[in-house]
């Protein structure tokens, strides 16, 4: 009888926790497969602006950055204000790669996917490097270290000079511009310095920046719901115990933040291809910390709270336009008054009272119906 | 049951909010087609670091609108001019770019800074929109597309322009630069001068940089030009920077002459600035607030009653350019029903024949690549005013 109870409550035990996730995972893929059709359909009506379209690309960009941080900061519990530095890194990597091999390559489609994978690539080697040191201090270290690492990536790509001719690629920092000189015929400069990259090729679709997103959504539900995740779950909420049970932290840890990192990438790589002009400042501190915003009030470790907090604060800026000049008072006081609705205890508390009563009203009509 | 109800309430909320961007596109678009007046569109940064220069440059092209349509208008036709903010970020620009396409316009004052520009300059080259930048000064914003012109000299010119005037008016034996390495304008203006220098023989002693988080204590900068027995510093950055060099030269006792581009304009409006130290600094700008012709007299009156300040460089760069777009018209025959691409095809055929006397400089034109051509200006500053040199 013992023993047969036991192996129930294993078996319930396990139940819920492989559906839950997954039907979040789901929920969460369903919500973005119905936005994309529907604006698929507006679209082919021609009832979708310009700058609706135009914004459609944008919310694609910082959802999956979105993402990204929140597989980091929901489910490594490590607070990274460095993703900017990663979707920099992503962004002038591959926009590097498409603006050299313009003439070589003649398919837009296999230049931006070569590009997407060399951005996702550069993206994670540094989010692994970064990860050897940091990773394995314990405390609040990573936010003090990537906060770092986003000013020197800045700084880097300020004074970098990349430039090419008919014979080959010539690169050289400010304070050595030498290599430059020497370029002969057709020579044309594709990172120079402060200027940033300019005339990459739009690529980035609505289309592409929805697959993309769907992709890192569906990586970061199987993540979470694997070994790895359960692992990095656990270091999180509580390294000592973890560590007791034979988990190994920094290994666990190390794959979390690189996928995270990788993620950021795919979203720099976007934002690269969306505008024909790019200055490494644009991925400041300021990056970072939005990314953090739309991660706090989407609610920590929700992926689906990520996403929706992400499109409505890239959104919102652009519908507030009528108001003019009160446009960013309003939207500052718009996002004090979102985040006190979400994260506020008495907000909580009425939240929690609603969904009670909405719960007693259910269980009363299906008694009802029973009963009929 | 109760996770698929959730999921049903999350589709409708969804459904709306498309629904609600829906809504704003077609009442926007509803406004597309041609009416009876043009409609002029300005980008620029109105809020955030750059704000002066987007301001200004809005009030100014303000101020030519409402005098065109008080005088009667462009051929009759009465001008519509929305402004909208980008905050000098590429991508809200072209989000502000969109918006103003939604609104209808069909020619385009803008945008006031250069990152920004480049990036609406592709968009626009890409759906056949005339655009003309009052201020953004890089080549790369002509480069982006045939359908941007530029009111202002670009950044290689300004540079060349710079060490020809210091080469030939023997202002100086050795020069040190000093820029800004985190800032287009700067370091192109920087580059170009060098190449110059190097070109006419003009000996440049120092180069030294500083960015945009390092643009407080000029210390450094300065003792090195000092020993390397600079007589002149060439400024090619912005007049707040500009206005702490200035005054850190002065208490570490180095006199030499100083010479900026048109991004030192306004440094004798920066408060709390001593004017005295600025005595005998010299700039190169297409406009001066106190010039004396009735062109330029009337221009700084309208905009003193109407924003209570004089206008700088960029105000008369955007008035300009409004202007410049009336002559455009005019000339080229456009009526307010043509369609934008229509409406660009035809001032791009104008513009190669287009002469424009303006407060910036009279007989302008302008290359097949959309760069100006006009005589440069350079001021010295004596007793707090700009004198022609």
């Amino acid at each position: 009888m013992f023993k047969k109870n036991d192996s129930a409550s294993k078996a319930l035990l396990k139940k819920t926790a492989v559906t839950k996730p997954t039907k979040s995972l789901l929920s969460t893929l369903a919500m973005l497969v119905i936005f994309y059709v529907v604006c698929m359909i507006l679209e082919a009506a021609g009832a979708i602006s310009f700058t609706i379209q135009n914004l459609l690309i944008d919310v694609c960009i910082y959802a999956v950055a979105a993402v990204s941080l929140n597989l980091c900061l929901g489910y490594l519990g490590e607070l990274s204000l460095g993703h900017g530095a990663f979707m920099s890194l992503g962004a002038f990597s591959s926009a590097l790669f498409t603006n050299l091999t313009r003439d070589t390559i003649e398919s837009d489609f296999v230049r931006f996917l070569i590009g997407l994978l060399i951005g996702i690539l550069v993206a994670a080697v540094f989010g692994f490097l970064i990860g050897i040191p940091v990773l394995r201090l314990n405390g609040d270290y990573l936010a003090i270290v990537t906060l770092g690492f986003g000013e020197i990536v800045k700084g880097i790509l300020n004074v970098t000079y990349v430039g090419y001719d008919d014979t080959g690629v010539y690169w050289s920092f400010i304070s050595d511009r030498t290599g430059l000189d020497t370029m002969a015929g057709n020579a044309k400069m594709v990172i120079n310095g402060a200027k940033g990259i300019t005339g990459t090729s739009k690529l980035s679709t609505f289309t592409g920046g929805m697959v993309i997103l769907i992709i890192a959504v569906v990586i970061c539900g199987f993540l979470v719901n694997s070994r790895t995740g359960r692992a990095s779950a656990a270091i999180r909420d509580n390294r000592i115990a973890a560590e007791s049970v034979g988990i190994n932290i920094t290994k666990y840890k190390m794959i979390t933040f690189t996928i995270s990192a990788a993620i950021a990438g795919s979203a720099g790589v976007l934002y690269s291809h969306f505008l024909s002009s790019m200055t490494a400042v644009k991925f400041d501190f300021n990056m970072s910390i939005l990314l953090l915003v739309f991660v706090v009030l989407g609610g920590i470790g929700s992926f689906k709270g990520a996403i929706i907090a992400a499109v409505l604060l890239t959104a919102l800026p652009e519908l507030l336009r009528g108001l003019s000049d009160y446009r960013m008072l309003i939207y500052a006081i718009l996002l004090i008054v979102m985040m006190l609705l979400k994260w506020a205890p008495k907000s909580i508390e009425l939240r929690e009272k609603l969904k009670q009563k909405n719960e007693r009203y259910r269980v009363k009509r299906s008694l009802e119906k029973k009963e009929s | 049951m109760k996770r698929s109800r959730k999921l049903i309430a999350l589709c409708v909320v969804l459904a709306m909010v498309v629904m609600l961007f829906a809504a704003c596109g077609s009442g926007n678009s509803g406004s597309k087609s041609g009416g009876d007046t043009f409609k002029i569109g300005g980008i620029g940064p109105t809020t955030g670091a750059a704000a002066i220069y987007g301001n200004a440059a809005k009030n100014g092209a303000q101020i030519a609108v409402d005098e065109i349509n008080a005088a009667g208008g462009i051929n009759g036709v009465q001008i519509e001019y929305q402004f909208e903010d980008d905050v000098h970020d590429p991508e809200k620009s072209v989000s502000a770019y969109n918006t103003l396409r939604d609104w209808g316009m069909q020619m385009m004052v803008g945008t006031v800074t250069t990152a920004p520009c480049v990036a609406v300059a592709t968009q626009a080259n890409a759906d056949r929109l005339f655009m003309i930048t009052p201020s953004a000064s890089s080549t790369d914003v002509i480069n982006a597309g045939d359908t941007c012109y530029q009111v202002c000299f670009t950044d290689p010119n300004q540079g060349k322009v710079s060490a020809d005037y210091i080469k030939e008016h023997n202002l100086a034996q050795n020069v040190a630069v000093i820029y800004d390495s985190s800032d287009i304008y700067s370091s192109g203006l920087q580059q170009s001068f060098e190449a110059e220098a190097a070109a006419i023989g003009l000996n440049v002693v120092s180069s030294t940089a500083f960015t945009s988080d390092t643009n407080t204590d000029f210390s450094t900068q300065l003792q090195k030009a000092k020993d390397s027995n600079a007589d002149l510093v060439f400024l090619p950055f912005y007049y707040t920077e500009a206005s702490k060099v200035l005054q850190q030269a002065n208490s570490m006792g180095y006199a030499p002459k100083f010479f900026g581009c048109d991004g030192l304009d306004g440094i004798l409006g920066v408060e709390g600035f001593d004017t005295a130290l600025a005595e005998g600094a010299m700039l190169l700008t297409p406009f001066a607030a106190d010039a004396q012709d009735a062109a330029t007299q009337s221009f700084v009156k309208q905009y003193q009653d109407k924003f209570g300040e004089l206008p700088n460089q960029f105000a008369a760069d955007a008035y300009d350019a409004v202007y410049i777009l009336k002559a455009a018209i005019e000339k080229a025959g456009i009526t307010p029903d043509m369609t934008p691409q229509d409406i660009c095809e035809k001032i791009i055929e104008t513009m190669a024949t287009l002469s424009v006397d303006g407060l910036t400089g009279s007989g302008m034109t302008w290359d097949a690549n959309g760069a100006v051509a006009k005589e440069p200006k350079a001021v010295a500053i004596q007793n707090g005013a700009y004198v022609a040199m």
